[in-house]
């Protein structure tokens, strides 16, 4: 990767439309690189969820002619949540398979076009149309079913074990398992506050996240990201000719993909797929994936470490952008990508492993700094224009691995030290597929 | 000539204006204005619920149906129900559920799709039971939040007016 861009998330940009969004970061991202011509790019690859947000079919094709990009090859991307991870690896692909030398991945998504509530029924048709979306459908629901299972498996039977009452015992665990996501809200906004394109910096504290108005129980309004206008480009290049453009160039040094099932109520409870790290007596009594764990992330994770040479997660990763469309789903993907033992996210929490050092959460982070997650507040507080949000991380990586965020955000604050390497993570709905990238730092 | 939609700087006014007079010109922060019209798009689906349909039939009847899988060896039985063995890939055949089960997860959705809205609060629930290796997503009625938890007994509840939909089942503690 060369270079990317990346328009400031918005609930809504009625200036803009899709093409003029994916113009703007296209812009920012060639810019100061003379040599990034339109005649140097060999084709594209563009990224949008759902024709349903502007009801415009094969605005991709729209998307390359704006930029003046015709005739050269393009394709659209959509794999749900996950559409601008999958867009990142198409690019990688372009590029890996010698097909092309430079290859620019574009991604966007106007969901303002419609009123809220019809937007989350356009997101819910991503799930079974025969048997879910009629009983009610609605992501959050989803996802919250989800969590209240993880809760019981990682909570009710470790924390509160020893309370008799059923009822009760669960009930204190969910509310342990609430305080612990509203920290990982609170992490989000608070880092966001340093992060210029964010659409929603918050200086929050864990009683403000836990009285925000449920949604779906247990999860409340912090705790879930919104919807957005947005765009994101990364432009993907062959080592060859990388360096013509820039003398900090990133390598994308492993690519995975996973999937599961679209219903919920069709994952299995077999075994865990191992990280090198992990054996099998870890899990002797643990069904899964269940509803509680995204087998899609840990597969595409397992890929996308075994292409890069990584046995050891926690320890090899600098960062992860990890997609934190729920506070919940953020605590399950450290599990899933091997950065604790499924059923630690909890305490990793706790302890502060996800956190920045430098930056004041309100509460005590011990450990911060072992492995930030969402350094740049993820999609909770930077927004999901879901075609565009996979890319997103992509250039926050990127930045982060060039050493480059000050300047981007004029601000120093999220800036790790010396970082070399980091993962980007993307995910649809609920965890049906799953892309998981990892960035080297490719300069010394 | 007609006169200029009125301008808003907020787009919660602009949306309101659409519900109103169909137009409006959003002024962003920087002075863009932006025409704004309300575009509207409604269709009708002729769905068919194909190799599925016994299943919505049954609902009608007051049977619940789920798949087994017809490979000895392998029998993989599934609440949602399937044609084809996901294990196997072998045919399924349809056999019929129990009608009670306990809850493997569930919440209460206070919001919705624009769909469900004026439906809120709702309870969604994954059910499980003996001796069938998969789930159902249902509906959980005559329980508040706080009476749910994993493990309650729930049982069926036909729709005497079934209307054909998943929702012609739905479940209540038992």
């Amino acid at each position: 990767m060369v270079t990317g861009g990346v328009t400031k998330f918005a609930k809504a940009h009625p200036a803009m439309d899709f093409r003029l969004m994916v113009k703007r970061a296209y812009d920012y991202a060639v810019k100061g690189i003379p040599n990034l011509t339109k005649d140097r790019i060999d084709g594209t690859r563009i990224s949008y969820f759902s024709d349903h947000f502007s009801r415009q079919l094969k605005a991709a094709s729209m998307v390359q002619d704006y930029l003046g990009l015709n005739p050269k090859g393009s394709v659209r991307i959509e794999w749900g949540g996950a559409t601008g991870g999958e867009c990142f690896q198409a690019a990688y692909e372009a590029v890996a398979s010698g097909r092309m030398d430079v290859c620019l991945a574009a991604g966007y998504e106007t969901m303002s076009r419609v009123a809220t509530w019809k937007g989350n029924e356009f997101i819910a048709l991503a799930s079974d149309t025969n048997f879910d979306f009629p009983l009610g459908g609605f992501y959050t629901g989803y996802y919250a079913l989800m969590v209240v299972r993880h809760i019981y498996e990682y909570l009710r039977l470790t924390r509160f074990a020893h309370v008799q009452d059923e009822r009760e015992a669960q009930r204190l665990a969910i509310q342990e398992g609430s305080r612990i996501m509203s920290m990982v809200s609170v992490k989000n906004h608070r880092n966001a506050l340093h992060n210029p394109y964010a659409q929603y910096p918050k200086r929050l504290t864990v009683q403000d996240v836990l009285n925000s108005e449920m949604i779906s129980y247990p999860l409340t309004r912090e705790q879930i990201c919104t919807m957005s206008d947005g765009a994101a480009v990364a432009f993907l290049c062959s080592e060859s000719v990388a360096r013509e453009f820039t003398d900090r160039p990133v390598l994308v040094k492993g690519v995975g993909c996973g999937t599961d099932t679209m219903r919920l109520a069709d994952r299995p409870f077999g075994k865990v797929p191992l990280m090198p790290n992990e054996s099998a007596r870890d899990y002797a009594h643990l069904p899964y994936p269940g509803v509680h764990s995204f087998r899609a992330g840990r597969a595409a994770g397992l890929e996308a470490y075994r292409m890069a040479g990584i046995t050891d997660p926690n320890r090899e990763l600098d960062f992860i952008e990890l997609h934190d469309a729920y506070a919940s789903s953020e605590i399950q993907t450290y599990e899933d990508l091997g950065l604790c033992r499924y059923g630690e996210g909890y305490g990793f929490v706790e302890r502060g492993d996800p956190f920045l050092r430098g930056i004041d959460y309100g509460f005590p982070t011990p450990h911060a700094g072992a492995i930030p997650v969402n350094p740049s507040g993820g999609l909770i507080a930077c927004g999901h224009p879901v075609g565009a949000t996979g890319l997103m991380q992509g250039v926050f990586a990127f930045w982060q691995l060039q050493g480059t965020v000050p300047q981007h955000f004029g601000d120093p604050a999220l800036q790790l030290k010396d970082p070399k390497r980091g993962a980007i993570h993307s995910h649809a709905g609920t965890g049906s597929s799953v892309t998981v990238s990892i960035l080297e730092r490719g300069f010394r | 000539m007609k006169a200029r939609p009125p301008t808003l700087t907020k787009f919660r006014d602009v949306q309101a204006e659409l519900a109103r007079s169909g137009a409006a010109l959003f002024r962003d922060p920087d002075g863009v204005e932006s025409l704004v019209v309300r575009y509207p798009y409604a269709i009708e689906y002729i769905h068919s619920y194909a190799e599925d349909s016994p299943f919505f039939l049954g609902l009608a009847e007051g049977r619940l149906r789920g798949s087994r899988c017809t490979k000895s060896g392998c029998g993989c039985v599934y609440a949602t129900p399937r044609s084809h063995c996901m294990e196997c890939g072998s045919p399924t055949e349809w056999v019929d559920l129990p009608k009670a089960g306990k809850l493997h997860s569930w919440t209460t959705c206070h919001f919705g799709s624009e769909a469900f809205l004026k439906e809120t609060p709702y309870n969604l629930a994954l059910v499980e039971f003996d001796g069938v290796n998969s789930l159902l997503l249902v509906r959980l009625k005559d329980a508040r939040e706080s009476d749910l938890y994993v493990g309650m007994p729930v049982e069926a509840r036909f729709d005497p007016n079934p209307k054909y939909a998943v929702t012609d089942i739905w479940f209540v503690p038992k």
